[in-house]
C-alpha cells in the first residue's frame, strides 16, 4: 500500500460495465510527510474519499478486489482515509 | 490506471487467439494538463469503444484484463476501461477534446 491525497476527480462517457457505479479520483502519492512522489494517477474510490483528502491505496492486483463481492478491472483503489501520519 | 490519449490503430493480423475479440490501440500517456508524454506508447485493448484522438483510462493488470476476455491465461496486461469526458485536478478542469 502507498500513501496519497487526492487531487481531483475523472469522468468518463464510456467505461466497461464493471465500472458502473465507481468513483474515480486522481490520487497524488506522497511520502509521510507529505512530499509528492512520482506522478498522479487514477484510483477507483471505496471508501468515500474526497478532493484533499489523504489516503492510503493499493496497485496491482489487489486493486481488483477493492470492492467486496465484485472483481474491478482497475490497478490502482483507495482502500483507507488517514487521519495523520506520526 | 493512467490518462493517455490514443494516437493509432494498431493493426495485427497475425496475433495470439486472446486478441480476437478487441481491436489495439496505442496510446501516448499523458500528464495531468493532458500533455503527451514523452517516451514509449502503451497498446492496448479497446474495451470501451474509443477511437482516434480520445482520452483515455489504460488499466495494467494482468487479472482485471484476463477477465475482461474471458480467457484464464490470456497474455494481456493493457486494457482501455473508459473514454474520458472531463477529469479536474486542483481546481482546473480539463476537457478531453481540448
Amino acid at each position: 500500500m502507498k500513501l496519497g491525497k487526492v487531487i481531483g476527480t475523472v469522468v468518463t462517457v464510456r467505461e466497461v460495465n464493471q465500472y458502473q457505479g465507481c468513483k474515480l479520483l486522481l490520487v497524488q502519492e506522497v511520502d509521510e510527510s507529505g512530499r509528492d512522489v512520482d506522478e498522479p494517477l487514477v484510483a477507483i474510490d471505496t471508501v468515500d474519499a474526497g478532493i484533499g483528502s489523504h489516503i492510503f491505496f493499493v496497485t496491482a492486483r489487489e486493486a481488483a478486489m477493492a470492492v467486496p463481492g465484485r472483481s474491478i478491472p482497475a490497478d490502482a483503489a483507495i482502500v483507507g482515509i488517514v487521519e495523520e501520519t506520526k | 490506471m493512467i490518462l493517455g490519449r490514443v494516437t493509432a490503430r494498431v493493426v495485427a493480423t497475425l496475433k495470439h487467439p486472446a486478441f480476437k475479440r478487441y481491436g489495439l490501440l496505442a496510446v501516448r500517456p499523458v500528464n495531468i494538463s493532458g500533455g503527451l508524454k514523452e517516451g514509449g506508447v502503451i497498446v492496448a485493448i479497446n474495451a470501451a469503444q474509443a477511437g482516434i484522438g480520445d482520452i483515455v483510462l489504460v488499466n495494467q493488470e494482468g487479472k482485471s484484463a484476463r477477465a475482461i476476455v474471458g480467457i484464464k491465461d490470456a497474455p494481456i496486461r493493457s486494457v482501455i476501461v473508459g473514454v474520458v469526458d472531463h477529469w479536474e485536478e486542483n481546481g482546473r478542469t480539463h476537457n478531453s477534446r481540448e
